[in-house]
């Protein structure tokens, strides 16, 4: 049987020496784990779930940062038979309240069996729970020790294939009450296919990563595949990467990284922020895919990227595109590894107005859409009209897909997983076409923001706009505005307000700003109030945001 | 000196990280803690503080316990130049 636990046994079994993944610190050494450690540490923690009476098809919480433990704990709930889920630590700037309610309700709904955390962060964690909740057990770190793993009484080794192995949920209130449980079999269907498409070979390849673990980039193709697929892993924070994004160019100069993940924002980012200094000695040519995902791709960001980093090695092939989501495991589509990723130019009117996207003729205003590339084998895209019928290629509709490797569903919300699906195919809620078999990204219909690879439900920035005074509640709306500067969206949240003296306009606007910045994964920036009876509702009242968006962009042009 | 240095970082902050050019930013303010300065805009701030001073900060101290207000920035800025 084919499942996480008898997989790393295979690993511990034929090559217990080898090097399973590096794990990277500011200001400490490197520490490297072979699969024996690997091992050996996380049964330790299977040890310790079992004495705390955790069972088999219970979910265990992490909420950890960046660490060895990190890696034993989680692996130890597999080993087990649990069902891990990472979730974000407390950052510097989220307020205590927020991150307590937005627990307390995750809690409700994934029920966990136990939550795993370090002793600084117990208080915070009880003080999210209560009696009679799911919650067993608040398990700290410094307890484990390892041990050489028992095969024959480990819970994970009669883990069945369609059994559910883990649980991924996106930052916010909605994200947290919106756990997708993946099964066993989707992960390994995700990534025979997704590893097959990307050539990987175990003995040259080297991932480097900075991604966080509670995000399907990081989780999937930068933990589980390297980990079960036997691809030595080097892994940093992101917390150290944002403060020093020169950290991953050196990594991969020392351990030679032939693969890594990026949301878009990150090319931006490292192209203007790194320092010469930082780059010394640095040597990208054995970087062979650099794969932008998990946001609009541009190709501004990839030129961008290309241009400051040709001179240290980088091979301008090696920045390819794949468009993921969590629902399907991961990747849905990946352009060619080695091969430059096809720019399509399109008519941009025809676009907007008439929703094709026609090949641009000479001399008309061409927009330049970046592919995502064509679809994995095991998975198939259909390009759907509002009313459900398939699109011919090169007409912009709601992107739909079918695969082997769906989420289970959404963990203990039969309703929305229900709602998810149309005659067996899931409907991404994003726009796009496909030209030539390759799909292209355009836009989205789901009222969701993107802010560097993070989902952010506006619905929250909403509800916390609406906890400032002189702020009413369904008189604001949030969306995101794309910034080609810096190839990420903006949040904006537009607030109706009664007042008209700019000194207590301002202090409203500062107030939304902390507040929302406070509650949120978000650093609000742009605040724009207006006058009563400014926001555009639909006939049944609600905040229609698309086309508020529009109106804030039209007023926005015009000053 | 040490208003001036303030006055810049003040000025610097609201027109290259708060995209707000008429924003004032208090001495006492807490800067990271409050979001204010999010991680993406780290960098930013020590680049800043780069340029204008020629003070370098590490990444390991870009957070609230090394200085989270105006105020210790610029006492670390000057016990540096």
């Amino acid at each position: 049987m084919r499942n996480f636990t008898t997989t790393l046994k295979n690993h511990y079994d034929t090559h217990p020496d080898r090097t399973s993944l590096v794990v990277q610190l500011a200001g400490k050494e490197d520490q490297s784990i072979s699969y024996r450690d690997l091992l050996r540490g996380s049964a330790g923690w299977a040890s310790l779930y079992r004495e705390h009476n955790i069972q088999p098809g219970e979910v265990v919480i992490l909420i950890m940062q960046h660490s060895v433990e990190l890696v034993y704990a989680y692996w130890g709930a597999v080993l087990h038979g649990a069902i891990p889920s990472i979730l974000p630590y407390l950052t510097e700037k989220l307020s205590p309240e927020r991150y307590r309610e937005d627990l307390a309700s995750l809690v409700d709904i994934s029920q966990p069996a136990a939550i795993v955390t370090f002793p600084e962060f117990e208080a915070e964690v009880r003080s999210a729970l209560h009696k009679g909740d799911s919650v067993r057990a608040v398990i700290l770190t410094g307890q484990d020790i390892p041990v050489d793993p028992d095969f024959s009484t480990l819970g994970g080794m009669q883990r069945q294939p369609e059994e559910i192995v883990l649980l991924q949920h996106s930052s916010g209130t909605t994200g947290l009450q919106k756990g997708i449980a993946l099964s066993h079999k989707s992960v390994f269907n995700q990534l025979d296919t997704y590893s097959a498409r990307l050539k990987v070979n175990p003995e040259d390849d080297v991932i480097v990563s900075w991604l966080p673990l509670y995000h399907d980039m990081g989780l999937i193709a930068c933990y589980l595949m390297p980990i079960l697929y036997g691809i030595k892993l080097v892994i940093m924070s992101p917390f150290d990467w944002v403060r020093a994004p020169y950290r991953l160019l050196q990594s991969v100069t020392r351990y030679r990284g032939t693969l890594s993940w990026l949301p878009n924002f990150a090319y931006v980012f490292c192209a203007e922020k790194i320092r010469d200094r930082d780059l010394e000695g640095v040597d990208l040519s054995s970087w062979r895919a650099v794969t932008n995902c998990s946001e609009p791709v541009r190709i501004l960001a990839h030129e961008k990227f290309a241009e400051r980093f040709a001179a240290f090695g980088l091979k301008k092939d090696a920045l390819v595109t794949s468009y993921a989501m969590a629902e399907n495991t991961f990747a849905v589509t990946q352009s060619g590894v080695g091969v430059p990723v096809t720019v399509d130019l399109v008519d941009r009117e025809a676009v907007q107005t008439e929703w094709e996207a026609r090949p641009a003729s000479d001399g008309r205003d061409a927009l330049r859409m970046l592919s995502s590339g064509r679809p994995i084998s095991n998975t198939q895209v259909r390009i759907f009209d509002k009313n459900g019928k398939p699109m011919p290629e090169r007409k912009i509709g709601e992107v739909g897909i079918q695969s082997d490797c769906m989420l289970t569903g959404f963990y203990h919300r039969d309703d929305l997983t229900k709602k998810a699906f149309i005659d067996g195919w899931y409907l991404t809620g994003d726009y796009g076409y496909v030209a030539d078999g390759e799909l292209y990204v355009t836009g989205r219909k789901k009222d969701l923001i993107i802010v560097g690879g993070k989902n952010i439900y506006p619905a929250d920035l909403e509800h916390l706009a609406m906890e400032v005074k002189g702020v009413h509640p369904g008189r604001v709306v949030a969306f995101g505005v794309f910034n080609e500067e810096s190839g990420t969206e903006e949040v904006v949240i537009v607030s109706e307000v009664d007042v008209d003296d700019p000194a207590e306009k301002e202090a409203i606007a500062n107030e939304i700003r902390r507040v929302v910045t406070r509650g949120s994964a978000v650093a609000l920036r742009h605040v724009y109030l207006v006058p009563a009876k400014w926001i555009i509702k639909t006939s049944s009242g609600k905040t229609a945001r698309p086309a508020n968006r529009e109106k804030y962009l039209k007023e926005m042009a015009s000053k | 000196m040490s208003d001036s240095i303030a006055d810049v970082l003040s000025t610097k902050i609201a027109e290259r990280i708060l995209k707000q050019p008429n924003r004032v930013i208090k001495p006492e303010e807490p800067l990271i803690s409050s979001g204010l300065i999010d991680s993406f805009s780290l960098v930013d701030l020590a680049l800043i503080v780069e340029d204008e001073f020629g003070v370098r900060i590490d990444d390991s101290e870009l957070n609230a316990d090394t200085f989270d207000t105006l105020d210790a920035l610029v006492k670390l800025i000057e016990s540096r130049k």
